[in-house]
């Protein structure tokens, strides 16, 4: 039976400055846009602003605890749209949904994501290809 | 600004790298994952990001990275990455442009154990003017 159009509940996923030094070890991401408000502010930014790529990391954990695991995801692409900005001692939510979108057969499928900070979309044409269990 | 003549240059990456389980936990726990079998599904940035940085912003290149902004990614993933995996990553600068004084950059890098290509990325990277 297809899939197309299940509906993924939308969960939180809570950033704060903590999240941002983690990630930036994690990932090896040190740029100071992501931990030094006076760095951020000098570039032009209203404040220290989140990874792209934590953004898309955390809509990846999303899509993993729907699709069953990271192995079952073959193709995963965003557009950073707007950015996650993340004032110091604050914790900002990440509102992430999803809705099965195509069958691309033989149980594989596109999962089309939404991911939201303060009423605005942040991640574009946020869009995965994994295979699903029927 | 961007030497022209860079793109469609393809960098080959002659270092390789050995991912370890340690990095695959780190990675996974800071996003609340809770199984280190296999890496996370954007695992392989921690791989590429700092190799599109060192290609891009070499002289003969010429992107001024401390004005970078990422503007997209994806991933085309062939098989998990799993501890003990050597990599050698090629890169090529595919696509650049120039858009309201933003200088539009796109780069591949493959993700190569052997001759095995285990995952594809492309970043778009933007110089803010």
């Amino acid at each position: 039976m297809s899939r197309v159009g299940e509906v993924i509940p939308e969960r939180s996923f809570i950033i704060n400055r903590a999240l941002l030094k983690a990630y930036a070890d994690a990932s090896g991401d040190q740029n100071p846009i992501h931990q030094s408000e006076d760095f951020a502010k000098s570039v032009g930014l209203p404040d220290v602003i989140c990874h792209g790529m934590l953004t898309m990391a955390l809509a990846g954990k999303f899509l993993t605890d729907f699709v069953g695991g990271s192995r079952n995801v073959t193709s995963f692409s965003s557009r950073f749209v707007k950015p996650v900005v993340v004032p110091a001692d604050t914790e900002v939510a990440l509102l992430i949904s999803g809705v099965v979108g195509s069958d691309l057969g033989d149980g594989r499928y596109q999962i089309d994501l939404t991911a939201m900070c303060n009423g605005v979309k942040v991640l574009g044409m946020a869009k995965a290809v994994a295979s699903l269990n029927s | 600004m961007l030497n022209p003549e860079s793109v469609g240059r393809t960098f080959p990456g002659v270092d390789e790298v050995r991912v370890t389980q340690e990095e695959i936990t780190e990675f996974a726990r800071v996003i609340g994952e809770s199984s280190f079998d296999v890496a996370p599904p954007t695992f392989a940035i921690r791989l590429t990001l700092s190799q599109s940085q060192a290609i891009l912003s070499d002289p003969s290149v010429g992107l001024d990275w401390s004005r970078v902004v990422h503007g997209d990614q994806k991933f085309e993933l062939h098989r998990p990455i799993v501890a003990g995996d050597i990599f050698r990553c090629a890169s090529t600068i595919e696509n650049y442009k120039v858009a309201a004084g933003n200088e539009i950059v796109t780069i591949r890098t493959d993700v190569l154990s052997g001759d095995e290509l285990v995952v594809e990325t492309w970043s778009t990277l933007v110089v803010r003017a």
